[in-house]
C-alpha cells in the first residue's frame, strides 16, 4: 500500500475538512481535470481565447520595449545617478518574490507531507517558472550592455576571465539559474504520470504523440512508481534549501553593499518571508477566477483557500516585523545614518511609499485573523492584490528610497519613472499569462493522480467511519 | 583634406611627384596677390586644354598646387555650392567635377568616405608618433592674454595648459581656456565666407573689398568705421595705424559688452591718465571687496586667486581675512570671511562711508541703512584695514560706477597700500576706449547714414550691443559691413560680407597681458577651416596680403628668412617676450572730480547684470562644455535664470513659508517650487520675460542677469538655449539700475545638479574656527565618529602598498569653485556633455563635480565648496560588487575602470558613498563628427553606451611619466605627475602624488592637522582626502560657521561657535 500512496505520506493527519469536494470518484477526477485539456480547439472556451489574445497583445508589448530598451539603451528608463536600479531590478525581485510560492508548496509542504499542496502545487509551479522567466530577463535587459550579460558566467575564455565571486551579482548567476533548473525539472517529473493519463486518453494523434513522447514511456507500473517517487523526493530535497537560499541571495544583492537601508542583517530571512508572502498572494489570485471558470471548487476547496490566507497572514506578519526591527535598530545603534535613514524613509522624499507600503502590507492582511474573510472570495482577491502592490513598493522604498538619498546630500536626487519603465513592466505581464494560458491549455493544471490519492484516503477514512 | 588639418605649427605643404606630402619648416612659399593668383589659375587651366594622356594628368597636378582649386576642393562637399553662385569660377569647376574621380590619385578628394592616409616620408624633427609636443601660445579674452602650453599629439591640438612662466597663469588657467578647446573643434564655426546670404570665397571677398577700400580712401576714410574688440596685440595695433593713415577719416571704434568702463573712467577722473592697478595679494593681510569678484573672474583673476590662496594656508604663515561686500553671490564671496550682502547700488554708499572712516574726505551717500548686522561688519573691517596700513587692499568690482573705484584709489592710498600691495601700470591695451560711449556714438553714426561701410573684427554687437541702440536695425542701413567672427552669428548674418576668423590656435598673432607681458602666439595647426585672421583682413584691407606669420615676424622685426633668430626662438619657446611687463608708473590721486553721492531709492527693483560664470559675455554660447558646467553656487546648466533672494521670491510668488529670516538650508524645498517661475522684468522699458531661481545670499528686492545666452544665430548648442538678457541692458546703464518686476503664472523648467542645499549635519566639509584650531588644531577629526578598532581586519595578507600609493589632497580653503577643474577633465579625458534634458535626470557625466553647501540661514549664508572625484578608497565598495570585474585596485592603489570589461550592472555606483561613478546611459559621446575625432586625447579611450566611467588620478598622466622614468631609468621624481584638474587650479588647492614618497607635497599635506576623510567612517579609506576650512573672522564681528554637526548635538562636544542649526540632521 505504502507504494502505491504516492511519496508515502502518512493519511492519519486528523482533519475536519476534507482536501476534496464530497461525491468525487476516480474517473470523475480524471475527466473533470483532462477534459480541460483534451478539448477540441474548436471548443476552446471563449474566456480562454479572449484572455490569451490579450496576452499575447501584451507580450508583443513587451518585445517592443524591449527592442526599443537595445536600441537605445538604458537611459530610457527613469534610472540616473544616484538612483541606478529602478523599476529593473524591483520588477526583477517581484517577480523572483512571486515565483516563490511554487517552489515553498512543491518541496517544503511535500516533505511537511501537507496533502492540501496536492490541489495547487502544479499550478503553483507553473506560476513560479513563468514568474522566474520574468524575473530573470530583467537583470539581463538592466545591463548597460545586454549583449555581454554572458559575462557573468564561469565559461572558458580567451580573456582569461572567470566573474568575480566576491560579488552577490554573481552569485545570483547561480542562484536563479539553479533555482529556474530544479523547479524546471520538479514540474516536468510531476507531471510525468499525468502526461501518460493524457497519452492515453487522446484521440487525436497529434496531441497523442506529444504526450506520448513527453511521458517518457510511462506504463504506470510498480517499478515506474517506485523510481518516481524517489525521484520525486530527492528533487524536493534539492529545491528545499532553494527556496531560503534563492531570495536570501537575492537579499544580499543588498546586503552586501555599504548603502544605508540596503544592509540590516535581518535582510535574507525577511526577504524569504516576503516572497512567500508575495507568492501566495499571487497564487490567490490567480487561482481563485481559474478555479471558478473552470469548476475546480471540488478540487481546490476553501479549505485550500483559508490554508493560504493563514499563511499570508504568517508571512506577513514576519515581514511587518522586518519593517519595525529595521527601525528599531537604527534608533538603537543611534548611528547618524541609520537614523537620518529612517527620518528619510518615513518622511523623506520617498515617506509615502513607505507608509503605503505599511498600509498594504501590515494592515490590508489583518482582516485574515477571521475565517470568514478567509473564506470570502472577493475580500481575499483583494487582501491579495494590496499584497502584491504592497510587495512592489517595499522594493521600490528599499531600492529607491535608499539610493535617492543616501551618504553626501550634494548628490540627493529623485527618481523619476519614464513611460519605458511602465511599459517594461507592464510588458512582462504578457509574457506571464501567455505562459500560464498556454499552460492551463495544454496541461493538466492539477496533479490528477495526487487527486485520486487524496480520494482514496477520503474512502479509506469514510469507510473507517462507517465501520464505526 | 585630410593634410590640411595635421601640418604642424609653421610649416607649409608641397606635394611632391608621388603625391605625397612632404613638410617643409619655416615661412611658406611668397604668395601671389589674389589677382596675380587668379590668372595663374586660368592660365594652367589653359595649359590643360588639349592635352591628353599623362600630360593632362601633370598639368592636374600643378594645378593642384594653386590655392583656387585647394579653395574648389575644400568646400567640395557641403560648401561646394558656393560655386554655383560665382560667375569666375563655375565652368571651371564643373570641368573638374568631371575629372574629380581620377582626381584621388592626386589630392584623395572624391567623396567623403574615401580618405586617404598619407604617411610622412620625411617626418618633421621632432615628431614622434604618440608622443605629445608642447607648445607656448596664449588665449585672448577682453583683450588680454594668458599664456598657455598647448598639448599637440599628431600634430593636433587636444589640451590646453597654463604656461608657468607666465604672469597671468603661473601654470593654471579658467575654464574657458580649457574649454576654448572644444571651441576650435567647433564644426559649426564660420568655415565659409558668406556674401550675404549666399556662400562665397575669400578671393571673391579679395576681388570685391579692393575697390571698396579704393573708393572709400579716395575719400579718405569718411564714412568708414572699424568696430574691434578690445585688444592688446601690438601687431593689430600697428596695421590698425597705418591703416588709418591711408584712411584718415575713418573711426575706430572698440566694444566689449563686458568692458572695463569704469575702471577707465574713474583712472581717467582720479589720476587723469589710463593706469590699471596691479595688486599682491600674496602681501595682503585684510582685502576688502566692493563688489569685484576677484578670484573668478576680472583682470587677471587666474594670478589673483593664486596669489590670494598662498595667504589662507595655515601650515604657511598667518591667514589674511577677506572682506566682501557683494550683491550677486560670487566665488569671492564663499571664500569670505565676512560676507556683506548689499544691492549693488549700496555698494557705492557704503564704500563712500568706508572711505570716510578711513579718514578720506568724501560726500556721504543718502538713504542708506545698514542693517545691524552690516553695521558691525562695516566697523570691524574699517579698524581691521586701518590696523593693517600698508598690507591691505581693497578693489573695486567692474560692475560698479566709477566713483567706487576712485574711492577704492583713495582708500588704497590713504592707508599706504600703494606701493606695497598696489601699484599703478600703464594699460596693456591697445587705445582703450569708453567701449559703451563707443558702440553709442557709431550705431547714432550708423543711424544718421554717416557710416557707408563699417568692417567689424571680432564682436557680436547685433547680439551684445545695449538694446536701446537697435544695432541690428541700423547694420542694415551701411550699405556695405564686412564681419569677421568665429561665428556667422547674428551679426554674421546681418552683414554684407561675412568672414570667417581664425581660432587663437590656428593663427600667428600676438597679445599682452594684464601686466603687460607680451607673448607672440604661435599655431598648433594650419586652420582647420577657410579663416582668416584678424591681421590678414587688415592686410588685405590696406591692398596687400600677406599672411599672418609675415605680418607678425615683421612686426617683431624678425626676417621671414632668419631660421636661427634667437629672439625669435626664445620668445615662442618660453611663450613670452622677455621683460615686456610695464613698468609701474607715478600717478597722483585727485578726487576733485569724484562723481556726485547718489541717493539711494530703497523701495525699488533693481537690476545687475554679470558676466556668466561659465559663458562670459556670450562668445563660448555654443561651446557645450561650457553651457553644462553648473554655474558656481546655483549649479544650473543650460540656463541662465534671474537670480533672486528668497524673500524677494517669497514676496513676489506669495509663498506661505512664514518667517523667512530664519529658513535654513534644509528649508530650501519649501521654496524650490518658486524655481523656474517666469517674472517679467522691465529695465530701461523693455520687457523680459526670464525665470527665477531662488539663490540664497542674493540681497532683496534685486535680480542678478547673467548676459551671454539666449543666442538666434550661432549653432545648434547656443540657439535658443537660456534668455537673452542684452535685449533689455541699456546703454547707459549697462550694469545695474531700477527696473520693475512682475511675476507671470508661467512656468520653466530650470535644470539643477545638486538640489540640496544643508549638510545635514555630516561631517562632509569641516569648518572651524581660527580659534578652535589654535586650541585643538585635531579639531577636524573629531567631527566624526572614527572608531580605530574600525582598521582591525578579520582577514591577514592584506596588499601593502610598497611601491607608489598615488593619493590626492583637495583643500577647502583655497577651492574657489570655479569649475576649471571640471572642464579640464572634461578635456584631458574625452568626457561627452549630455544635454539639459539628460542633467534633468541626474545623468551628467562630469568627473569631478564642486559640491555646494549653505549653513546658517538663506538669507545669509554661509557658503562652501568641496570638489568630489573618485576618492580611490583601499577598501573600495564598487570594486566588491562588480560581477565581472570591471572595477579593480592596481598595485598603487588606483580604483580602476576596465571599460572594455564593463556591462553595466550599475552596482558599483549604487555602492558607491560618494556617487562620483557616472553612467552611459545612452550613446552620448559623438562619435561621428569628423573634427570632434581630432579633439580627443588619444591615451584615454572614448567610452560608449551602457559603460561606467569615472575618475582614474589621470592614469594616463601617471603611464606617461612612469614609461618616461623607466626608459630612463630613474625613479619617478617628488610631484612630477599633475592630474589635469591640479594642474589647472588657479589655487594650487589639488595636490596629487605619491603618498610613500616622503617628499612629495601630498605627503606631507596629509600629515597636516587639517587632514580628514571625507566618510572616513566607513573605513573604506580613501586615498582622497580633505583639508578642513579655516574661518578667519574678526574677534570684533564674531562670526558662525552657520553648521553644527551631529556629533556635537549628540556628543555634547560642540564648540562656542555652534548654534541650534541642524537639529533635524537626522
Amino acid at each position: 500500500m505504502a507504494m502505491s500512496e504516492p511519496l508515502g505520506r502518512a493519511g492519519n493527519i486528523e482533519r475536519k475538512e476534507p482536501y476534496i469536494g464530497p461525491g468525487e470518484t476516480y474517473e470523475s477526477i480524471t475527466n473533470n481535470i483532462s477534459d480541460i485539456v483534451l478539448v477540441h480547439p474548436k471548443d476552446t472556451p471563449r474566456g480562454w481565447i479572449f484572455g490569451f489574445a490579450i496576452a499575447v497583445l501584451v507580450l508583443f508589448i513587451f518585445l517592443y520595449a524591449i527592442t526599443d530598451l537595445l536600441i537605445r539603451g538604458v537611459g530610457v528608463w527613469g534610472i540616473n545617478i544616484p538612483v541606478a536600479w529602478g523599476f529593473d531590478i524591483i520588477n526583477f525581485v517581484w517577480w523572483i518574490g512571486i515565483g516563490h510560492a511554487g517552489t515553498l508548496i512543491s518541496a517544503i509542504l511535500l516533505l511537511f507531507a501537507q496533502d492540501w499542496r496536492n490541489s495547487i502545487n502544479r499550478f503553483a509551479e507553473a506560476m513560479t517558472l513563468f514568474a522566474v522567466a520574468c524575473a530573470g530577463l530583467f537583470p539581463i535587459l538592466h545591463l548597460g550592455r545586454p549583449w555581454f550579460f554572458y559575462w557573468l558566467a564561469p565559461y572558458p575564455n580567451t580573456f582569461g576571465m572567470w566573474p568575480q565571486f566576491r560579488s552577490a551579482l554573481t552569485w545570483d548567476v547561480f542562484a536563479i539559474s539553479t533555482y529556474a533548473f530544479i523547479s524546471l525539472l520538479f514540474w516536468l517529473i510531476g507531471l510525468i504520470p499525468d502526461f501518460a493519463k493524457m497519452r492515453d486518453r487522446s484521440t487525436h494523434p497529434v496531441p497523442k504523440f506529444f504526450y506520448g513522447a513527453a511521458s517518457l514511456g510511462w506504463r504506470g507500473s510498480a517499478r515506474h512508481w517506485n523510481r518516481y517517487e524517489i525521484a520525486y523526493i530527492l528533487l524536493a530535497g534539492l529545491s528545499t534549501p532553494l527556496v531560503v537560499s534563492v531570495h536570501s541571495i537575492i537579499s544580499l544583492d543588498f546586503a552586501i553593499s555599504v548603502v544605508p537601508g540596503w544592509n540590516p542583517t535581518v535582510f535574507p530571512p525577511y526577504f524569504v518571508a516576503g516572497a512567500v508572502f508575495a507568492g501566495f498572494a499571487m497564487v490567490l489570485l490567480l487561482m481563485i477566477p481559474v478555479r471558478s471558470l473552470y469548476g475546480l471548487q471540488q478540487y481546490v476547496t476553501m479549505k485550500h483557500i483559508d490554508n493560504m490566507a493563514k499563511i499570508m497572514l504568517a508571512t506577513g506578519m514576519i515581514v511587518v516585523y522586518g519593517y519595525l526591527v529595521e527601525l528599531y535598530i537604527a534608533f538603537y545603534s543611534g548611528a547618524e545614518l541609520e537614523l537620518a535613514l529612517v527620518q528619510n524613509r518615513l518622511f523623506g522624499m520617498y515617506g509615502w511609499a513607505f507608509w503605503a507600503l505599511i498600509f498594504f502590507n501590515g494592515v490590508c492582511i489583518q482582516p485574515l485573523w477571521f475565517p470568514q474573510v478567509r473564506r470570502n472570495l472577493p475580500a481575499l482577491i483583494v487582501i491579495s492584490i494590496c499584497v502584491s502592490i504592497g510587495m512592489w513598493l517595499e522594493r521600490f522604498v528599499i531600492i529607491v528610497g535608499s539610493l535617492s538619498t543616501d551618504f553626501l546630500p550634494s548628490s540627493w536626487a529623485p527618481f523619476t519613472p519614464t513611460f519605458w519603465d511602465f511599459l517594461l513592466y507592464f510588458g512582462t505581464f504578457g509574457l506571464f499569462f501567455s505562459g500560464m494560458l498556454l499552460f492551463i491549455r495544454v496541461m493538466p493544471m492539477i496533479n490528477i493522480f495526487e487527486m485520486q490519492v487524496l480520494q482514496y484516503k477520503e474512502d479509506m477514512k469514510r469507510e473507517a467511519e462507517q465501520q464505526a | 583634406m585630410l593634410h590640411k588639418t595635421i601640418l604642424p605649427a609653421g610649416s607649409d605643404a608641397t606635394h611632391n611627384q608621388s603625391g605625397i606630402i612632404e613638410l617643409t619648416e619655416g615661412s611658406p612659399a611668397p604668395r601671389l596677390s589674389p589677382q596675380e593668383q587668379l590668372r595663374d589659375f586660368q592660365e594652367r587651366m589653359e595649359l590643360l586644354r588639349g592635352k591628353q594622356g599623362k600630360a593632362y594628368w601633370r598639368g592636374l597636378e600643378e594645378l593642384a598646387d594653386t590655392p583656387q582649386f585647394d579653395e574648389v576642393l575644400q568646400r567640395e562637399f557641403p560648401r561646394g555650392a558656393a560655386e554655383w553662385l560665382d560667375p569666375i569660377s563655375r565652368r571651371n569647376f564643373l570641368k573638374l567635377m568631371g575629372a574629380s574621380l581620377a582626381l584621388a590619385g592626386v589630392t584623395a578628394c572624391t567623396r567623403q568616405a574615401d580618405e586617404y592616409i598619407l604617411p610622412y616620408t620625411n617626418a618633421p624633427v621632432g615628431l614622434l608618433p604618440g608622443v605629445p609636443a608642447y607648445y607656448a601660445t596664449a588665449m585672448p579674452l577682453g583683450g588680454l592674454t594668458t599664456g598657455l602650453l598647448a598639448k599637440s599629439v599628431m600634430s593636433r591640438p587636444i589640451k590646453l595648459e597654463g604656461n608657468p612662466k607666465h604672469p597671468a597663469s603661473l601654470g593654471a588657467t579658467d575654464l574657458l581656456a580649457q574649454a576654448s578647446i572644444l571651441t576650435f573643434y567647433d564644426p559649426e564655426r564660420s568655415q565659409v565666407v558668406f556674401n550675404g546670404s549666399n556662400q562665397s570665397t575669400w578671393a571673391n571677398f579679395v576681388t570685391n573689398i579692393g575697390p571698396q577700400m579704393e573708393q572709400i580712401k579716395a575719400v579718405s576714410g569718411t564714412g568708414l568705421a572699424f568696430l574691434t574688440e578690445a585688444t592688446s596685440s601690438p601687431t593689430f595695433a600697428a596695421l590698425m595705424e597705418r591703416l588709418l593713415v591711408d584712411v584718415p577719416n575713418a573711426t575706430w571704434y572698440q566694444y566689449e559688452p563686458l568692458a572695463r568702463d569704469n575702471a577707465f573712467r574713474a583712472s581717467e577722473l582720479a589720476f587723469g591718465q589710463q593706469v590699471l592697478p596691479k595688486y599682491d595679494f600674496t602681501k595682503a593681510d585684510v582685502v576688502l571687496s566692493l563688489d569685484a569678484d576677484f578670484l573668478n573672474g576680472g583682470v587677471a583673476w587666474v594670478r589673483y586667486a593664486h596669489d590670494y590662496a598662498t595667504r589662507r594656508r595655515i601650515w604657511e604663515g598667518d591667514l589674511s581675512r577677506l572682506y566682501v561686500i557683494e550683491a550677486t553671490p560670487s566665488a569671492t564671496g564663499t571664500m569670505a570671511d565676512h560676507r556683506i550682502t548689499a544691492r549693488p547700488s549700496e555698494v557705492e554708499a557704503m564704500a563712500r562711508a568706508i572711505a570716510q572712516q578711513l579718514g578720506v574726505n568724501v560726500p556721504q551717500a543718502s538713504g542708506l541703512t545698514l542693517t545691524e548686522k552690516q553695521e558691525k561688519a562695516v566697523a570691524g573691517l574699517v579698524s581691521d584695514l586701518q590696523a593693517k596700513r600698508g598690507s591691505s587692499i581693497v578693489i573695486a568690482g567692474d560692475e560698479q560706477p566709477p566713483a567706487v573705484h576712485m574711492l577704492a584709489f583713495a582708500i588704497n592710498e590713504a592707508l599706504g597700500n600703494v606701493g606695497s600691495t598696489v601699484e599703478y601700470i600703464e594699460t596693456p591695451l591697445v587705445q582703450p576706449s569708453h567701449n559703451f560711449e563707443g558702440i553709442k556714438a557709431l550705431s547714432d553714426a550708423m543711424g544718421s547714414g554717416a557710416v557707408q561701410m563699417l568692417v567689424i573684427i571680432g564682436p557680436n554687437p547685433v547680439f551684445t550691443a545695449p538694446a536701446d541702440l537697435d544695432f541690428g536695425a541700423k547694420l542694415a542701413q551701411v550699405p556695405f559691413s564686412v564681419h569677421m567672427g568665429l561665428y556667422r552669428d547674428e551679426t554674421g548674418q546681418a552683414v554684407t560680407w561675412h568672414i570667417p576668423e581664425t581660432h587663437f590656435l590656428e593663427t600667428w598673432s600676438d597679445g599682452r597681458a594684464y601686466d603687460g607681458t607680451t607673448t607672440i602666439m604661435q599655431p598648433l595647426i594650419a586652420p582647420l577651416f577657410n579663416a582668416r585672421s584678424p591681421i590678414e583682413l587688415l592686410s588685405v584691407l590696406r591692398g596687400v596680403e600677406l599672411p599672418s606669420i609675415d605680418l607678425i615676424r615683421t612686426q617683431w622685426g624678425v626676417p621671414a628668412n632668419d631660421r636661427f633668430n634667437t629672439f625669435w626662438q626664445t620668445t615662442l619657446n618660453e611663450g613670452l617676450v622677455a621683460d615686456s611687463e610695464a613698468e609701474p608708473v607715478n600717478v597722483t590721486l585727485d578726487l576733485g572730480s569724484l562723481p556726485p553721492a547718489p541717493t539711494l531709492d530703497a523701495g525699488s527693483f533693481e537690476v545687475v547684470f554679470r558676466p556668466d560664470p561659465a559663458l562670459y559675455d556670450g562668445r563660448f554660447a555654443n561651446n557645450g562644455w561650457l553651457q553644462e558646467v553648473p554655474k558656481p553656487l546655483t549649479k544650473i546648466t543650460w540656463d541662465n535664470p534671474a537670480l533672486v533672494s528668497p524673500r524677494t521670491a517669497v514676496a513676489l510668488l506669495n509663498i506661505p513659508v512664514g518667517d523667512v529670516a530664519n529658513l535654513k538650508p534644509e528649508d530650501y524645498e519649501k521654496l524650490s517650487g518658486a524655481n523656474g517661475r517666469m517674472l517679467d522684468i522691465t529695465y530701461g522699458g523693455r520687457v523680459l520675460r526670464v525665470p527665477l531661481w531662488v539663490t540664497p545670499g542674493h540681497p532683496d528686492n534685486t535680480i542678478t542677469l547673467y548676459v551671454g545666452s539666449g543666442h538666434t544665430a550661432m549653432g545648434v548648442i547656443a540657439n535658443g538655449t537660456g534668455f537673452n538678457t542684452y535685449s533689455i541692458r541699456t546703454s547707459d546703464a549697462p550694469w545695474f539700475g531700477p527696473a520693475t518686476v512682475t511675476a507671470t503664472a508661467e512656468q520653466y523648467r530650470l535644470v539643477s545638479t545638486q538640489m540640496h542645499h544643508s549638510m545635514e549635519g555630516r561631517a562632509i566639509v569641516r569648518i572651524g574656527t581660527l580659534d578652535r584650531y589654535r586650541e585643538n588644531p585635531e579639531f577636524v577629526k573629531d567631527l566624526a565618529e572614527f572608531n580605530e578598532n574600525l582598521k582591525k581586519s578579520l582577514f591577514t595578507g592584506e596588499w601593502e602598498y610598497n611601491g607608489h600609493a598615488w593619493g590626492m589632497t583637495i583643500d577647502l580653503n583655497t577651492c574657489t569653485g570655479c569649475n576649471a577643474c571640471l572642464v579640464a577633465c572634461q578635456a584631458e579625458n574625452n568626457i561627452p556633455i549630455v544635454g539639459k534634458s539628460e542633467v534633468a535626470v541626474g545623468r551628467e557625466m562630469h568627473w569631478i563635480r564642486i559640491d555646494r553647501y549653505y549653513g546658517g540661514t538663506l538669507e545669509d549664508p554661509m557658503m562652501y565648496f568641496q570638489p568630489m572625484a573618485c576618492v580611490h578608497c583601499e577598501k573600495a565598495p564598487c570594486e566588491l560588487v562588480c560581477p565581472v570585474a570591471a572595477t579593480v585596485h592596481s598595485h598603487e592603489g588606483i580604483n580602476s575602470m576596465i571599460y572594455n570589461r564593463c556591462v553595466g550592472t550599475k552596482y558599483c555606483s549604487n555602492n558607491c558613498p560618494y556617487k562620483v561613478r557616472r553612467f552611459n546611459f545612452l550613446q552620448y559621446v559623438d562619435e561621428t563628427t569628423p573634427s570632434f575625432k581630432l579633439m580627443r586625447n588619444p591615451e584615454v579611450t572614448v567610452r560608449s553606451r551602457g559603460v561606467m566611467e569615472k575618475c582614474t588620478y589621470c592614469q594616463q598622466r601617471i603611464s606617461t611619466v612612469g614609461q618616461a622614468a623607466k626608459v630612463e631609468n630613474r625613479p619617478i621624481a617628488a610631484n612630477e605627475i599633475k592630474t589635469a584638474c591640479q594642474q589647472v587650479c588657479p589655487t594650487g588647492a589639488i595636490v596629487f602624488g605619491d603618498i610613500n614618497n616622503p617628499e612629495d607635497t601630498v605627503t606631507a599635506i596629509k600629515e597636516l592637522p587639517l587632514n580628514y576623510a571625507v566618510l572616513g567612517e566607513l573605513n573604506v579609506v580613501p586615498r582622497t582626502t580633505y583639508l578642513g576650512r579655516l574661518m578667519n573672522f574678526n574677534p570684533e564681528i564674531g562670526g558662525d560657521i552657520g553648521i553644527t554637526y551631529f556629533i556635537e548635538q549628540h556628543h555634547g562636544q560642540g564648540d562656542e561657535h555652534s548654534n541650534d542649526h541642524g537639529e533635524n540632521s537626522e
